[in-house]
């Protein structure tokens, strides 16, 4: 997030486009209601009729994957009617004539057509956005789990600089990350191209830095990306692996090939709290300690290090998972391992990591710091781009409308779109093991408009059978105004209905992020 | 915000404007007894408890509606203010089992006491879950009932067990209204409302359906704001107070919110999200309130290394284990080996995990979930 999830609230319009927050940030959510009740404008973009729609001013139901029309849309009305921070524009950003240039190809009826949202929604939702200052834009992998999430995040970024709309408090570019330290794997590198901090391995002098720190011969070219190793090992190239707590069968798309992948290894060694899918097919299962566990830190979506604490001993033989680590490089005979507690890595962290230079677990007593913090005297930086974006000047960047990979067709009608559920979390390791969640929602359900399923034959409640070109899945149906017509729905979490065996791999060539949203597939009755 | 200067009990105290009298007595430590208040909620003035004696105002206003203003002479504890509340309170009793706060013993009554069985079986304080850890007991023993003079009236209601995680037993709600109007103001949800009218009245869903039928989203707000034992979570009601607590980070999405693990025996009690923060501010949801606990403890956790031997996996020593992991990846080429990290583990974790991938085999096929 470029702000902080205390300025939501105080925000004067909210964009919330590809979140469904209450079900998947429920606390963030709370922000949004906040600033609903305070009289602030709220526009949702969504296909699926979520629980926000309910506090919504004005409800945009695009079609799944037509996320760059419908904002440069949005941008094409702000510029005619001359509502543009034209102050911001001059003073901050450049490439801004070649972007109005190629807003042409955005006229609001093409941008209806595609996205099939009335044309006059898309101008008053454009008005909205552009007259109630300050306005925040929160969204999710609702955006970026496109063949062109990339694009999508840009087509933010523009709209957002085209009204100021950054840099200040209660406006920003405010991605939702999903997970507990999504934001905190990538800040320390766990990314095939950067060090820690975004530090370039293709950079000369931060390889040498490293190199010097570390001890070591490193590379500077950049390395596989998961679903990239998924192919390696498919094709034999990559012949061991060292899974630390991931369960991909889960949660890679088409995940049967990732299953196959992971049985053609040489060498599995899974590191994990509990008996995976995953876990079960390694050769090595080392136990690791839970969150309760151990020490150490997580960094929230809004960039903030928060301390995590030990409450008591691991259960049985379980470790930390940086100790599992650390004694494997040991025994491997590789130097720089011999850490005797996670505040000893915080501050190598912190030495090597400039935007995590001044944390240290000290100063973490006093509450969260929110990066950059680069000095032990820095308050931390609850909003980026304040004073100038990181590149300089903010980029205008022209984009064009390109339609997902796969799109239904006669053999597959319908357009699945995934996500999560309030209840569960991710591919269900932890909360399918507890049983109150379980008794609010124990099994994959799909989401189906009354209109298909009185098409299929289908009753709410029935046993259903879901096929796409990768796979097919038992799941319940669950039939629904929430989900428009010619669009399915399921949830990640349940293994025995697995919507990634269903999803298309067609990955966005930037982000390398597969194409979870959107994929097209057949619903029948299951006879059994 | 200008400063404005009251005198509360004789002390000249600071205040901002804005603040109510109640806001500016917190403020400067000063205790002024309440039960309908509650910081994020907004005022409400039901209980009437908080009550106080101000120059020039008639009667006796509730200082939490009570704007203060520059140069307001207030009492918070005058015997007539005291008297108030005592017949407040009587009033409350009379529709909750109070043995807890006026019984004869209560004084020597130690934990492994037998109960003298002067108090009806029905209404003794070992049978409450808050006994101990009860806002309207401490708001008792400041103002002082020696005994009630009401008859207590039991509403005769059961307890509602339906939900997985708490209980309801509206026989010791008090209709402070706290759960009410966390669950509208603050969670937007209004899933309970109260129902009926008169003597009959108490916090509901629409038409006495289940939970389970009702918009509640089960983040269990409504248990961490009421101020006595008729919203509980299950768990705890068997479990007594806790021994420890540690404040912790929330292990599921990337809100982050900031909890409290209440320990007891080596073991979480219960999950209660943390107040002073930026980032949650005392809210969570439903599966870091009460979606933790049976996960860490669960009998399916890994308790030891595993090694794949005849196409099983069978139980190792961390030697054996450590042993075969390095040996068997030392011996392949190094861009023959993958590294996948986590996005649920610590930064301390994938820190070191990306430097053994990168100084190990010398290449940066090391990355993680992000995109998933």
């Amino acid at each position: 997030m470029t702000n902080s999830i205390r300025e939501i609230g105080n925000a004067a319009c909210i964009l919330a486009i590809g979140t469904n927050t209450t079900e998947a940030h429920p606390v963030i959510a709370l922000e949004i209601k906040k600033a609903v009740r305070q009289g602030g404008k709220l526009i949702v973009a969504n296909t699926r009729e979520i629980e926000l729609v309910q506090n919504a001013d004005i409800w945009l139901r695009h079609r799944p994957g037509t996320d760059v029309a419908l904002l440069t849309g949005m941008v094409k009305v702000i510029v005619d009617e001359g509502l543009a921070d034209t102050a911001f524009i001059e003073e901050r950003c450049e490439n801004f004539d070649d972007f109005k240039e190629s807003l042409k190809a955005f006229d609001l009826d093409s941008v209806s057509h595609i996205t099939g949202v009335p044309a006059e929604k898309i101008a008053e939702a454009a008005r909205t956005y552009a007259t109630n200052s300050p306005a925040s834009i929160l969204y999710a992998m609702g955006i970026t789990q496109h063949s062109h999430g990339t694009d999508n995040v840009m087509a933010i970024a523009n709209l957002a600089m085209l009204t100021g709309n950054i840099g200040k408090p209660s406006t920003g570019v405010n991605p939702l990350r999903g997970q507990n330290n999504v934001q905190g794997a990538c800040d320390l590198g766990a990314l095939p191209n950067v060090y820690p901090g975004y530090q370039s391995v293709a950079d000369a002098a931060i390889k040498e830095k490293f190199e010097k720190a570390w001890g070591a011969t490193l590379s500077d070219k950049p390395g596989l990306t998961v679903t990239e190793m998924f192919d390696g090992a498919h094709k034999g190239t990559i012949k061991a692996m060292y899974i630390v707590g991931e369960n991909p069968p889960l949660s890679e798309p088409d995940a049967n090939h990732a299953i196959e992948a992971l049985t053609k290894l040489d060498f599995l060694v899974v590191q994990d709290i509990f008996m995976s899918e995953t876990a079960e097919l390694a050769d090595v299962v080392l136990p690791a300690a839970s969150f309760a566990e151990k020490d150490g830190t997580f960094t929230n979506t809004e960039r903030r290090v928060q301390r995590v604490r030990q409450a008591f001993e691991p259960v049985g033989d379980a470790k930390p998972d940086w100790w599992i680590t650390c004694q494997i490089a040991r025994k491997m005979g590789i130097n720089g391992f011999d850490f005797e507690s996670s505040a000893e890595i915080m501050t190598e962290i912190a030495s090597l990591t400039p935007s995590y230079g001044g944390i240290s677990y000290e100063r973490l007593e006093e509450g969260g710091l929110q990066w950059p913090c680069p000095t032990p005297e820095h308050p931390g930086t609850p909003i980026l781009h304040a004073q100038q974006f990181s590149r300089g000047k903010g980029h205008f960047v022209p984009l064009e409308y390109k339609p997902s990979v796969e799109l239904p067709d006669d053999e597959y009608p319908l357009l699945l779109t995934t996500g999560r559920s309030l209840f569960h979390w991710h591919s269900g390791t932890m909360t399918r093991r507890v049983g109150g969640l379980n008794d609010l929602l124990g099994e994959g359900w799909v989401d189906i408009s009354p209109m298909d399923a009185e098409k299929l034959g289908i009753a709410h409640g029935d046993h259903v059978k879901v096929s796409s070109r990768r796979g097919s899945v038992p799941a319940r149906a669950n039939v629904t105004e929430v989900s428009d017509e010619g669009v399915v729905y399921m949830n990640m979490h349940f293994a025995e209905s697995s919507a990634n065996v269903l999803t298309n791999p067609a990955l966005d060539p930037v982000a390398k992020i597969p194409e979870f949203k959107v994929c097209a597939v057949r619903v029948e009755k299951n006879s059994n | 915000m200008g400063e404005i200067t009251l005198t509360i009990d004789g002390q000249e105290i600071i205040g901002d404007e804005g603040m109510t009298v109640l806001d500016v007595a917190k403020r400067a430590g000063i205790y002024i007894p309440t039960l309908c208040y509650h910081p994020d909620l907004a005022p409400y003035g039901a209980c009437r408890l908080c009550i106080v004696e101000i120059e020039k105002m008639r009667g006796l206003p509730t200082s939490c509606t009570t704007p203060a203003n520059n140069g307001m002479v207030v009492q918070t504890k005058t015997p007539q203010l005291q008297e108030f509340r005592r017949g407040v309170l009587e009033l409350m009793l009379s529709e909750h089992p109070h043995p807890c706060l006026t019984c004869w013993r209560r004084e020597r009554c130690g934990p492994f006491d037998i109960c003298l069985r002067n108090v009806d079986v029905t209404q003794r304080c070992v049978l409450c879950p808050k006994n101990k850890i009860c806002e309207l007991q401490d708001v008792v023993d400041y103002i002082g009932i020696a005994d009630v003079d009401l008859p207590y009236t039991s509403r005769e209601l059961p307890v509602d067990r339906e939900n997985p995680f708490f209980e309801r037993d509206y026989n010791l709600c008090i209709l402070c209204g706290r759960c009410v109007r966390m669950c509208q103001e603050v969670r937007g949800i209004g899933a309970i409302a109260f129902t009926s009218r008169g003597s009959e009245s108490l916090p509901g869903t629409a038409f006495g359906r289940p939970l389970r039928d009702s918009d509640c989203k089960y983040c269990g707000a409504c248990v961490d704001v009421c101020p006595t034992g008729a919203l509980i979570e299950r768990r705890r009601k068997w479990e007594g107070v806790a021994e420890d607590k540690v404040a912790t980070t929330c292990p599921y999405c990337g809100v982050g919110c900031q909890l409290e693990l209440e320990l007891k025996g080596g073991r979480i009690m219960e999950v209660i999200p943390l107040q002073d923060n930026d980032v949650n501010r005392g809210q969570a949801c439903v599966k870091g309130r009460f979606g933790i606990t049976e996960f860490v403890h669960h009998p399916d956790r890994l308790t030891t290394p595993l090694i794949k031997k005849n196409g099983g996996l069978e139980e190792a020593t961390w030697d054996e284990a450590l042993e075969l992991v390095a040996s068997k990846l030392s011996g392949l080429k190094k861009d023959e080996v993958a590294v996948i990290s986590s996005a649920k583990c610590t930064n301390e974790d994938n820190y070191v995990v990306q430097k053994f991938a990168r100084t190990a085999f010398g290449h940066n096929s090391v990355d993680h979930c992000a995109r998933l």
